[in-house]
């Protein structure tokens, strides 16, 4: 604390101006930054992500998270500790990239003196041996703590240089460094996309072979210059072609740009239609994922986005459809295991409705009790809610209805003209259609009267009322309306996996949801869509994220509430709330 | 006349009570026909009652972190149960050390104090950082933002300890002074660790109490609670206060995760979430901000989660009733929320301030 509001008041002070290093900030980044890394250490996400290449036989994921946090922070440290030299700069990069080092020399020299695994399961040799560049430990002790401090502060000392250039250079080659990330990490998943076709063999000399875990390093290094060049020419002269193109399009007529917009859509849906041709089972598979993921985000943006309602057990209402749909459709009726006593023997098609309506007359249900509620007490009566269902999904009182632990198995697929579409590449245009309709209705209702309301009671709820509108059906319009979506979603899930269990609407769902609207930016359509591409897509492509795809959202979840309240693709008014006592512009450092 | 009460009473309002009126009606049908048919002996009914009467002083002590927050912040500290998690998981380690060193079971008072003392402070650490990191800096932003966080700092705090303990449950030892029972009368026993998390629970919630009414920085926390901006000008230090309102939440909480770990037996980064939700239920219960308020819904919520499933629901014939033992916790929060959103010995908040 001390320290803290010294450097603050000390920084922009009348000190002159050569001597104003501030060692003492730097150090304390470098010291969190240090932390960090032996966070991320000793839980086992860098011996995890060790299995992955970004560069193959030169930097593995593993490492990058590493890298990546003492340079971060470095740079942070650089922006931080001089206003003005660039020689500080550069000095502060250093000195946090050293501290930060000698955290883990530090972290790696008690694993030798003591058997931390005891305690911590995940401190294993393997994990001393990344960290020490696989030299011999003990022997080679003092070798390996004096290779990472000169690694530490190389890297911090480049993230000064980096921070003490001018800007258009820093972007250009952040730029090239994130893209040969990005790509390395996904190189995996484009070698399996292109295999078997034409240009197999131009993508393994960039990518690495088949049999190979990463880019090769002409790979990486060709994707450096590229991304590099392609930021630079973006930077020089996106910005004027941008504005030309607006420009150009805001001077159409009306009823024009309305065209483009919808050519530009069926194009765009054209696209999509065709992409599970080239995905293949897994990848397709993946995209229903984040397809039923996209409806209910999209159900859950008019809940919380649109009316700023808290729901934490937004689930119950998946989980009501499935079940609809699971009693409705299902053939397994009899005493066995996983069967139900009765069911109503319908097809999807006929049941469909139906979820959708149980749903959404749920929605309305559950909201009437919860009307008069706010803000918190809201959010943990729904989570109460969705236990509630969870549980009596789980019990043995609605067993011969609902099947229990066991749930329902033998639900029917989606059948529709004899064909059945319930492989992954037919449903990913039956989730995709889905996805269109609810997207167009949760976008008309948005700027519908109703859409309004709901803005209106987001932003005060009193002077909403004064204002003449109907709390109650407002509300309870936005519940059932989400909850319908939800069902759908449901529906859809139910059939996909012709069986359900009650674990799979467990609380995390609901955080799910939440996580991507949040992301994307509450109120946001579009937001939904980046969110779920996300945090659903992306831990489904990177497997060994799934041990830590929850820490990961709430890491997200703090860092977006403490520096981008808005999310992503923020929505404009929502924007302007958050930050609407911030009178001044914030000073952008970074 | 009846036009005016058309205008008061509206359709929500009567379908609430119709909803009331119904679960009144199962609990009485229930209780009747349990009690009838004598499903259960006199004994039966005072281990069920003591076992409640054990969780609900450990809700209790939670939900005293809740109300403390609730009280200076006017926020949920949905990360509540990750301070009480990592108190129990960091009270294993000790517990375990003590075990195999032989301390435990030759000196189990002192070895008691010391896991004790562990976890406190371990509890005490993790909230004062998420107060400083998560919390701070949301002072003014709206009231949904600090709440997310919480609950993202939640996760990122479970899965932190997952990370670094493994996800396995662990096993506390088992201290042998406090393996049996002590007979009251008769047929009529008591387990010894249930005594001990009764009293010990009872004992600290009596030293906060005292703390928080007679003090100075109790008075303070009172006095911040009422009002920040008009504490802050009668120069108390606000933030300080708020740092010691936290520590002071995660203390008992972590008190609790020792107790909550000497009743079952088991740590795992998982367990903060039930009790912690019921820990909330028992303070909105009891009427959220109010110290009393939440020992009482603590203990209230207990008794009732242990007794209902036996008393209303085996009477209606529903099998394994003990599963519904957490539906019956949340619907009683929803009941209080509508019925009485003041909770017991609460003011007025769940509409007027929330």
């Amino acid at each position: 604390m001390a320290v803290e509001t010294l450097s603050k008041t000390k920084a922009p002070s009348a000190v002159p101006a050569t001597m104003d290093f501030n060692w003492k900030t730097a150090g304390r980044i470098g010291f969190i930054g240090g932390i960090l890394a032996v966070l991320v250490s000793v839980i086992g996400m860098v011996e995890t992500f060790d299995g992955r290449d970004i560069i193959g036989g030169v930097i593995s994921m593993g490492q990058t998270v590493v890298v990546a946090l003492i340079f971060a922070t470095a740079f942070m440290a650089a922006d931080r500790s001089s206003k003005t030299s660039p020689l500080f700069h550069i000095l502060g990069g250093g000195l946090s990239g050293l501290i930060s080092a000698v955290m883990l020399a530090l972290f790696v020299w008690v694993s030798q003196l003591v058997n931390l695994r005891e305690i911590f399961v995940n401190v294993s040799p393997s994990l001393i041996a990344i960290l020490t560049f696989d030299k011999e430990l003990p022997a080679e002790l003092s070798a390996a703590v004096i290779q990472l401090l000169l690694t530490g502060l190389v890297l911090g000392v480049v993230a000064g240089v980096l921070r003490a250039a001018p800007i258009k250079i820093r972007n250009i080659i952040f730029s090239g460094m994130l893209w040969v990330v990005a790509i390395g990490l996904l190189g995996e998943l484009i070698r399996t996309l292109v295999t078997g076709r034409a240009i197999e063999d131009q993508v393994a000399w960039v990518l690495g072979g088949r049999l190979e875990k990463g880019l090769s390093v002409n790979g990486a290094v060709s994707i450096f210059i590229f991304a590099s060049l392609l930021s630079f020419i973006s930077q020089t002269f996106g910005a004027r072609i941008g504005k030309e193109v607006q420009t150009r399009r805001a001077a159409l007529p009306a009823t024009t740009q309305r065209i483009l917009n919808g050519v530009i859509l069926l194009v765009v849906f054209l696209v999509l239609w065709q992409l599970p041709q080239y995905l293949g089972l897994y990848l397709s598979d993946v995209a229903n994922t984040v397809g039923l993921y996209i409806l209910m985000g999209l159900g859950l943006n008019i809940v919380v986005g649109f009316a700023g309602l808290l729901d934490l057990g937004y689930v119950a209402f998946f989980a009501i459809g499935a079940y609809v749909m699971g009693v409705a459709t299902s053939s397994a009726v009899g005493d066995g295991r996983g069967q139900i006593l009765f069911s109503l023997n319908w097809t999807f098609w006929e049941a469909l409705p139906l979820a959708i309506l149980v749903a959404l007359f749920a929605g309305i249900l559950l909201g009437i009790p919860v009307l008069k509620m706010r803000g918190d007490y809201l959010a943990i009566v729904t989570l109460g809610f969705g236990e509630i269902i969870r549980i009596m999904a789980l019990s043995d009182y609605l067993k011969p209805n609902i099947g229990g632990a066991q749930g329902i198995v033998g639900i029917q697929p989606i059948i529709l003209a004899g064909q059945n579409l319930s492989n992954p590449i037919s449903l990913f245009h039956v989730v995709l259609i889905a996805c269109v309709i609810v997207g167009f209705v949760a976008w008309r209702l948005r700027d519908s009267r109703v859409g309004r309301a709901w803005k209106a009671i987001r932003e005060d709820e009193d002077v909403a009322a004064a204002m003449g509108i109907n709390l109650v059906s407002t509300k309870l319009l936005a519940f059932g309306a989400g909850a319908a979506f939800s069902g759908l979603a449901g529906a859809i899930f139910a059939s996909k996996l012709t069986s359900i269990q009650p674990g799979s609407f467990s609380f995390i769902v609901s955080i799910n949801i939440l996580a991507l609207i949040i992301i994307g930016g509450m109120g946001s359509i579009p937001g939904v869509l980046v969110g779920a591409l996300a945090l659903v897509a992306l831990p489904e492509l990177l497997r060994e994220f799934a041990e830590f795809r929850l820490l990961v959202y709430g890491v997200v979840l703090v860092m977006m509430m403490l520096y981008k309240p808005e999310g992503l693709l923020p929505e404009e008014t929502h924007k302007a709330e958050l930050h609407e006592d911030e009178n001044i512009p914030a000073e952008s450092h970074a | 006349m009846l036009k005016r009460l058309r205008e008061r009473i509206s359709l929500t309002d009567v379908f609430m009570w119709a909803v009331g009126a119904f679960l009144l009606y199962i609990i009485i049908r229930g209780s009747i026909a349990t009690l009838v048919l004598g499903k259960y002996s006199a004994r039966q009914w005072f281990d069920i009652a003591v076992s409640g009467l054990a969780q609900g002083s450990i809700y209790a002590l939670i939900a005293l972190g809740y109300t403390l927050v609730y009280g200076v912040l006017r926020m949920i500290n949905f990360a509540h149960s990750e301070v009480f998690m990592g108190g129990a998981f960091t009270g294993y380690f000790a517990a375990d050390y003590l075990n195999q060193i032989g301390q435990l079971q030759s000196q189990p008072v002192l070895s008691l104090l010391i896991v004790f003392t562990v976890s406190i402070l371990t509890s005490v650490g993790i909230s004062v950082l998420l107060e400083r990191i998560a919390y701070r800096p949301l002072r003014r932003a709206p009231r949904l933002v600090p709440l997310i966080t919480a609950i993202g700092a939640s996760f990122v705090l479970q899965y932190v300890f997952r990370g670094f303990f493994g996800s396995q449950f662990k096993s506390y030892p088992e201290v042998d002074a406090l393996q049996g029972n002590f007979t009251l009368m008769g047929d009529f026993t008591i387990g010894k660790i249930e005594v001990l998390v009764i009293i010990s629970a009872a004992v600290l919630m009596l030293v906060l109490y005292t703390y928080v009414q007679r003090t100075k920085t109790g008075k303070a926390m009172r006095a911040v609670s009422e009002d920040k901006d008009v504490a802050a000008l009668m120069g108390i230090n606000v933030d300080a206060i708020i740092v010691r309102t936290f520590m002071l939440g995660a203390a008992m909480a972590g008190a609790a995760g020792v107790l909550y770990a000497l009743m079952f037996r088991n740590v795992q980064f998982f367990m903060g979430f039930f009790p912690g939700i019921k820990a909330f239920t028992a303070a909105v219960l009891g009427g959220i901000g109010n110290i009393p308020g939440a020992m009482l819904g603590g203990i209230f919520l207990g008794l009732f989660e242990s007794i209902g499933p036996s008393l209303f629901l085996d009477g209606l014939g529903i099998p394994a009733p003990y599963q519904m033992k957490d539906a019956i916790a949340f619907t009683m929060l929803v009941l209080v929320l509508i019925f009485r959103p003041t909770g017991i010995l609460g003011e007025r908040l769940a509409t007027k301030k929330a």
